[in-house]
């Protein structure tokens, strides 16, 4: 490897990969909430770098291509304009695919495109046209053509790949909100990068800072599980503050499977 | 007094049907010994049998009339022959006619069925008078074999009136000031001559309204008082009646010229259409793909001719056998690449069977926009490789279907999976945005919503537990509610609110969760709960 490996990652490096994957669950949004933070923190550092041009057009309006095989749609829903991040939402074309052929191709289309300015995939398990020689062909014309690949493999092994950075998100408790601490607060992923060409690998809590990906300082990480480490007593507090009918709903709460322990109680 | 200046000139082919029906024996058929001396009748098929389009001279003779049951009509002439009408072959062709029509004015329209409008303001002098001109159009209609009436009027409606219900074959309204005048001459015809709907006619018929004089003296109003009252009514009777040629009193202002008439024109467009025939029937592929080329590099020069871009292509193949495959293709934006243009039709072409040979083939643009002529940026063009958007989405939705490529954009509504709506990814933004921006939503939503098993410590509390996929969630932090009501001017009035909740369960993951109905509205059960999007 001519480049010097860099000790550790962190967000805002200037040479982020083409290809990337990102392993994750269905059931929850974390896959995609870390894809979409790592590809905007690339895009403002190829911003920063087109402000000190000149020649640059102002405001990067190129379009982001999403392509989602049906399993993803159907399992992980589409995306939705309102929850978006402002600067994209005007910016998101979506293509549905039938087939992990449809797929692939949908793919390498948007990166051989010269208009758009990433491309992100959602592909579900571990289908046979997604073997090593697709993925190589996917990071070679990423690299030809300059447009980032972010791929979410959902419900996926980590099998041979080409792809340059990978890594296994999970969603992190988010940081407590600072007027209103029941509240969910900013998105927190943990990301987990186990194999990477030019770092080393590693954890991270990383969470959304006002549209800028962060990484969550370990004091405040591990303040936070302190917090955390009764979410029970958290909910009794809050529960005791609630009103009558407290007792039996708590009751069927100390239960771990969950089973009708009131009929008034548990619906469905 | 203002003068009415504009001059139309209404053609009717009175027998449009029957002299199609002639043309098409041929000559020696239509001569007095031909079929055309035996009767005959154009039919339709009904849910009660055949009726009658038209008849022939033959067939009037013994009785038949448009709009009989053909079985009345055999009736009265057990050897009448029949001929399949043909409205839409009769529309086509009066297409076609109004086109040639323009030889007389500068734009010409279509009044269906069978009759023609041209406007002739200021160009009579060119034919040596209305007369003249009038002379002209029959004799050239005659030698297309066309038995036509005509008129010349200040408006479109008097010239039809006269051209259909007029005492002569040709007449000419004289220029007259605005008002009583014109009347004079059309208060004798039959209230038909207003271009009204059936039930419009037999309603006036019952008031004992026939002729035109009828309906002016009462609706511009004399002195008397039973007039007066009789006026009143007839404009309350129709007073509702927004459509023309369902309110007489429209029609008779339009007659009269004092309220505008909007015609529309007739615009002839040919489509740019490039073909090759072939020596040898094509067999192969290698050969049609050379072909396709060829013809696209044509198309090309064809669009490039006019500054047109084509949005969609057909491309016609003609087999030996007489066989027609046809493949269509629509594009993104117009586009007059001709290597784009190939590499798209060629991802269409996988199942063509050629069967003993393709013969001719034919493309087309049946829909092209302008696109102006651009400068190639040569050195951009080497260094930026790639395609542009527009060919990377015509490739995508050429591949993966009409369907499969879109844009979400917003929608101007309450309820969250009414709020976006798709579009075709070119397309200009339609897509009304909410003026007032919602409370903060989930970055993506599911197909349907998901019902849930929710545990909670009040029915209208907030939710402590829930079951989702066959996973237990246990929720540590919580939003809400926000609530979004029903759009009661769309929906039934039983349709239930939501409480929308905002939560993170214990392992971090945020959803988007809803209670359907608060218990005790009346609106149904015990509440379901169900979840319908996934925060990042």
């Amino acid at each position: 490897m001519s480049k010097a490996r860099e000790a550790r990652w962190r967000p805002g490096l200037a040479d982020g990969p083409l290809h990337s994957e990102i392993f994750a669950d269905t059931r929850d949004g974390s896959g995609v909430g870390l894809a979409l933070a790592l590809a905007r923190d690339a895009l403002e550092v190829t911003a920063a770098q087109r402000a000190l041009d000149p020649l640059a057009e102002g405001e990067d309006r190129r379009q982001v291509l999403w392509v989602q095989d049906r399993r993803a749609v159907q399992l992980t829903g589409r995306p939705y304009v309102h929850g978006l991040p402002p600067d994209l939402r005007e910016r998101i074309v979506h293509v549905e695919a039938a087939s992990p052929q449809d797929m692939l191709f949908a793919l390498e289309e948007g990166l051989k495109c010269r208009d758009l300015a990433c491309v992100i995939g959602e592909i579900t398990g571990n289908p046979r046209a997604l073997d090593f020689t697709a993925s190589r062909r996917l990071s070679l014309t990423a690299e030809r053509h300059g447009v980032a690949l972010w791929l979410v493999r959902l419900e996926a092994d980590a099998d041979l790949s080409s792809a340059r950075m990978r890594w296994r998100a999970r969603p992190a408790p988010s940081i407590a909100r600072r007027w209103n601490a029941q509240a969910p607060g900013d998105a927190s992923w943990q990301a987990e990068l186990f194999r990477a060409r030019t770092h080393a690998p590693g954890e991270w809590t990383l969470y959304d800072k006002g549209g800028k990906l962060a990484v969550t300082p370990p004091a405040i990480a591990s303040g936070q599980d302190l917090h955390r480490s009764s979410p029970r007593a958290l909910g009794r507090t809050r529960a005791c503050g609630q009103m009558v009918g407290t007792a039996l709903a708590l009751a069927a709460f100390e239960t771990p499977p969950l089973r009708p322990a009131t009929p008034a109680g548990v619906n469905g | 007094m203002e003068q009415l200046s504009r001059r139309i000139l209404a053609i009717w082919c009175a027998r449009l049907s029957i002299d199609r029906w002639k043309m098409s024996l041929g000559s020696d058929q239509a001569a007095p010994k031909g079929e055309d001396a035996l009767p005959t009748v154009l039919i339709t098929e009904t849910a009660h049998g055949p009726r009658i389009e038209a008849a022939n001279d033959a067939g009037l003779d013994v009785g038949a009339r448009t709009g009989m049951m053909l079985a009345d009509a055999r009736v009265l002439c057990p050897q009448i022959r029949t001929a399949p009408a043909d409205p839409a072959g009769d529309l086509a062709f009066l297409e076609r006619l109004a086109v040639w029509a323009r030889r007389w004015g500068p734009w010409s329209a279509l009044d269906p069925p069978d009759g023609l409008l041209v406007d002739i303001t200021a160009v009579s002098h060119l034919f040596g008078g209305e007369a003249r001109l009038l002379a002209d159009v029959e004799a050239a209609f005659a030698a297309r074999e066309l038995v036509v009436r005509t008129a010349i009027a200040p408006t479109a409606g008097a010239a039809w009136a006269l051209a259909h219900y007029g005492t002569r074959s040709r007449a000419i309204l004289e220029p007259t000031p605005r008002g009583r005048d014109m009347m004079r001459v059309l208060a004798d015809l039959p209230v038909a001559a207003l271009r009204l709907d059936e039930d419009v006619l037999t309603v006036l018929k019952r008031l004992g309204l026939k002729r035109l004089s009828d309906l002016t003296d009462i609706a511009s109003g004399s002195v008397d008082r039973r007039e007066a009252a009789a006026r009143d009514s007839l404009q309350r009777r129709f007073r509702n009646r927004k459509s023309p040629a369902a309110n007489p009193l429209i029609r008779l202002d339009q007659l009269l010229g004092r309220v505008p008439e909007p015609l529309l024109p007739v615009v002839p467009i040919e489509m740019p259409l490039v073909q090759r025939r072939l020596l040898e029937p094509l067999r192969h592929r290698a050969l049609l793909d050379r072909v396709l080329a060829d013809l696209a590099a044509d198309m090309t020069r064809a669009l490039e001719a006019r500054g047109e871009g084509a949005r969609r292509l057909e491309l016609g193949m003609w087999r030996v056998d007489g066989e027609v495959i046809t493949r269509q293709l629509e594009l993104a934006a117009a586009t007059r690449e001709a290597d784009h243009i190939t590499r798209l039709f060629a991802d269409r072409l996988d199942d063509v069977d050629a069967g003993f040979g393709i013969e001719t083939v034919r493309l087309r643009a049946s829909w092209a926009e302008p696109l102006a002529a651009q400068q190639g940026d040569v050195e951009a063009a080497a260094e930026r490789h790639g395609t542009s958007l527009v060919a990377c989405i015509d490739r995508l939705s050429v591949r993966l279907g009409e369907g499969a490529v879109r844009r979400p954009v917003p929608y101007a509504s309450h309820l969250p999976e009414r709020a976006q709506s798709w579009m075709p990814p070119l397309a200009n933004r339609g897509g009304s945005a909410l003026a007032v921006e919602p409370c903060e939503r989930p970055f993506k939503l599911l197909d349907r919503a998901e019902r849930i098993a929710v545990l909670y410590a009040s029915p209208d509390g907030f939710p402590q537990r829930f079951r989702w996929r066959g996973g237990v969630h246990d929720v540590v932090r919580v939003e809400g509610p926000e609530r979004i009501a029903p759009e009661w001017w769309r929906e039934r009035s039983n349709v239930r609110l939501r409480d929308y909740y905002r939560i993170e369960d214990e392992r971090g993951g945020r959803y988007w969760i809803y209670r359907h109905g608060i218990s005790g509205d009346g609106r149904g059960g015990v509440p379901e709960w169900f979840l319908q999007g996934l925060c990042a």
